[in-house]
């Protein structure tokens, strides 16, 4: 049972979305609890698997039972059972709050929704490159439909420009797994790596354009900077469950480069060593600053809390292209912050726009809203941390990745992350002053909400103290993670040397 | 027949890149699917061309690369969803937006 724990994050969500596939009128409160009920196994799955990866070492499972480098594996390391912990926790608290009546606005919400979980997890555990093209169209299937959920002028629009993107994007990461397995005749990421090291020098140009090619293709899903413009309107267009699950989304592509990159690339390829580095450091500095640019001149806030997803972004990239233990640590520690915190926001923009009424969530003066003080506390809440002021979570984030750069890097770093942060700052003090306080004198407006809304925004923001609060054992963690990341020898020994006498 | 190959595989995406970057959501879903075609040439040619090979290896004689046929399947159940999805998709925009820009523009600027 426990061996084939692994399996189960991408087994759950597919059996759970295949039993939600069954249509008949009044069945919402069935298919709600089934949706429910998955998730949270997920999240307990997820807890499982985590205590298992605590233990330091790398666990794989060979399915079918085909080993290594010709089977296809999923790997748990302590990368993918943090990323999957965060999907689950995510995922709960989105899946609850779209109970509270956003998934009966279109069909079959509950079922792709598990679909795209599917997607995320797998793209988390599999150790074969042509397998997370896979997981990558699995989820990017399911989250082309979720956008359109509920339909409107504006999804449609923006769907338009993300699916014909990410499908121009599949080809791209067709052609560069292509390319990859030209010149060195393996698939599975460990092997790859292998084959990388003893690489023939006439080849080395080969794998160097596909190597990039991937990085676009990442780079795309992640929203760097020249390929980040799908994002804001995407994201602001979504429904809230779907805008909040899609904050993993581009922790996908910041995963899949981290995994990648440290992976095939480590220090054992020779000349290719650290090939994105360059890239990943410039463009994730550029991004941090389109993304000030951008938090600056949103005027909705849904608009503006998507800009803070890419102002995450940047931060994230700018710690892969440091490429130190210290910098990847920091990294990993802002990402549990910055998925939860920016999931948190997405729903809380949503709550106020419900409240507002005609206003919505665009940032101008409207009526009082009835439950004004609750909402502003939290919002409150969710600023201090996604800005990064002490004392939650987002300034020890930050305060990590800043202290990770090192010699000239900090002379770029600091300052731009600094003015960044300062503009988000003062957007969002804007913003909620705007919201909560310039409002029409008149009666208040708006039914009270739900009771699952303030259950998943609670859920989510309350990442923020106990992130300040359980720092030391999570940033340990993530230390941990740091160092076995940059150890890919062990990975690639315990996926093909011991071959023969696993599950 | 590589130089054949080659030269099929280039205009294919060479068209498919033309035609996606285009202004009207039908060039520019037709562009994706020659982009598709041209992908799926590619990655059945990634593990070298063999003529006259088996597909399942018998211990002697040549053998083509079982691999790439496997994935270039794959590659097409894919991209034929995706298409199909994408026509739809083209074609909600268009009745909801009320003309084919992809920017969902009125003003034909191309």
């Amino acid at each position: 049972m426990m061996q084939h724990l692994i399996v189960f994050p991408i087994v759950l969500p597919l059996i759970a979305g295949i039993m939600l596939l069954y249509q008949r009128q009044g069945l919402v409160r069935y298919k709600r609890i089934v949706s429910v009920v998955a998730t949270v196994l997920l999240l307990a799955v997820a807890i499982g698997l985590i205590s298992q990866a605590m233990r330091g070492e790398i666990l794989y499972y060979a399915l079918g039972n085909w080993q290594a480098p010709f089977g296809i594996v999923l790997v748990l390391d302590r990368l993918s059972a943090l990323m999957l912990l965060i999907t689950a926790l995510l995922a709960v608290g989105a899946v609850i709050f779209a109970c509270a009546g956003d998934d009966e606005k279109g069909s079959n919400f509950h079922g792709l929704f598990q679909w795209q979980l599917l997607g995320i997890n797998g793209a988390f555990l599999t150790g074969d490159l042509f397998n997370l093209f896979v997981f990558f169209e699995v989820l990017l299937l399911a989250s082309y439909a979720l956008l359109l959920h509920g339909g409107g002028k504006a999804r449609i629009q923006a769907s338009v420009h993300y699916v014909v993107l990410n499908l121009a994007g599949s080809s791209l990461f067709l052609i560069a797994v292509g390319t990859l397995y030209g010149a060195t005749g393996t698939l599975n990421m460990a092997d790859m790596a292998l084959r990388v090291a003893e690489l023939p020098a006439e080849r080395q140009g080969l794998v160097t354009a596909g190597a990039l090619m991937l990085l676009v293709v990442f780079g795309l899903k992640a929203a760097i900077l020249p390929l980040y413009f799908w994002l804001p309107r995407a994201y602001s267009a979504a429904p809230a469950p779907v805008a909040a699950l899609f904050a993993i989304m581009t922790k996908v592509g910041i995963y899949a480069i981290l995994r990648v990159y440290l992976l095939i690339f480590g220090e054992s390829a020779g000349a290719l060593t650290a090939l994105e580095q360059p890239w990943v450091w410039w463009l994730g500095l550029a991004t941090l600053v389109a993304s000030g640019v951008g938090i600056m001149a949103a005027r909705d806030l849904k608009l503006l809390v998507a800009y803070l997803v890419l102002l995450s972004v940047g931060t994230l990239l700018v710690g892969v292209g440091m490429r130190t233990e210290q910098a990847t640590s920091a990294l990993l520690y802002y990402l549990i912050h910055t998925s939860l915190i920016t999931g948190g926001l997405f729903l809380l923009a949503e709550m106020i726009g419900l409240q507002r009424g005609k206003a919505g969530t665009r940032l101008v003066k409207s009526r009082p809203m009835t439950q004004g003080k609750a909402l502003g506390l939290l919002f409150l809440v969710g600023a201090v941390a996604v800005v990064g002021v002490p004392p939650l979570s987002g300034a020890l984030g930050k305060a990590l990745v800043l202290n990770a750069a090192e010699g000239a890097q900090r002379l770029w770093l600091w300052p731009t992350l600094l003015l960044v942060s300062l503009a988000a700052l003062i957007a969002l003090s804007r913003a909620g002053s705007t919201i909560f306080w310039r409002s029409y004198r008149g009666s208040l407006g708006g039914n009270a909400l739900p009771r699952r809304q303030w259950f998943a925004v609670i859920w989510l923001l309350s990442a923020a103290p106990l992130m300040t609060l359980f720092a030391g054992p999570i940033s340990s963690y993530t230390q941990a993670t740091a160092e076995q990341l940059s150890q890919p020898q062990i990975l690639i020994d315990t996926l093909l040397l011991d071959a023969g006498d696993a599950p | 027949m590589e130089l054949l190959y080659a030269i099929t595989t280039g205009v294919l995406s060479t068209c498919g890149l033309y035609l996606t970057l285009r202004g009207r959501t039908f060039p520019v879903v037709v562009g994706l699917t020659l982009l598709s075609y041209a992908v799926n040439l590619f990655l059945f040619s990634m593990g070298g061309l063999t003529t006259d090979g088996a597909a399942i290896v018998h211990g002697e004689g040549v053998y083509a690369d079982p691999l790439p046929q496997a994935l270039v399947l794959t590659a097409i159940v894919i991209g034929f969803a995706m298409t199909a999805f994408v026509v739809i998709l083209a074609m909600r925009a268009r009745s909801e937006v009320g003309n084919d820009h992809v920017d969902g523009k009125k003003e034909d600027r191309e």
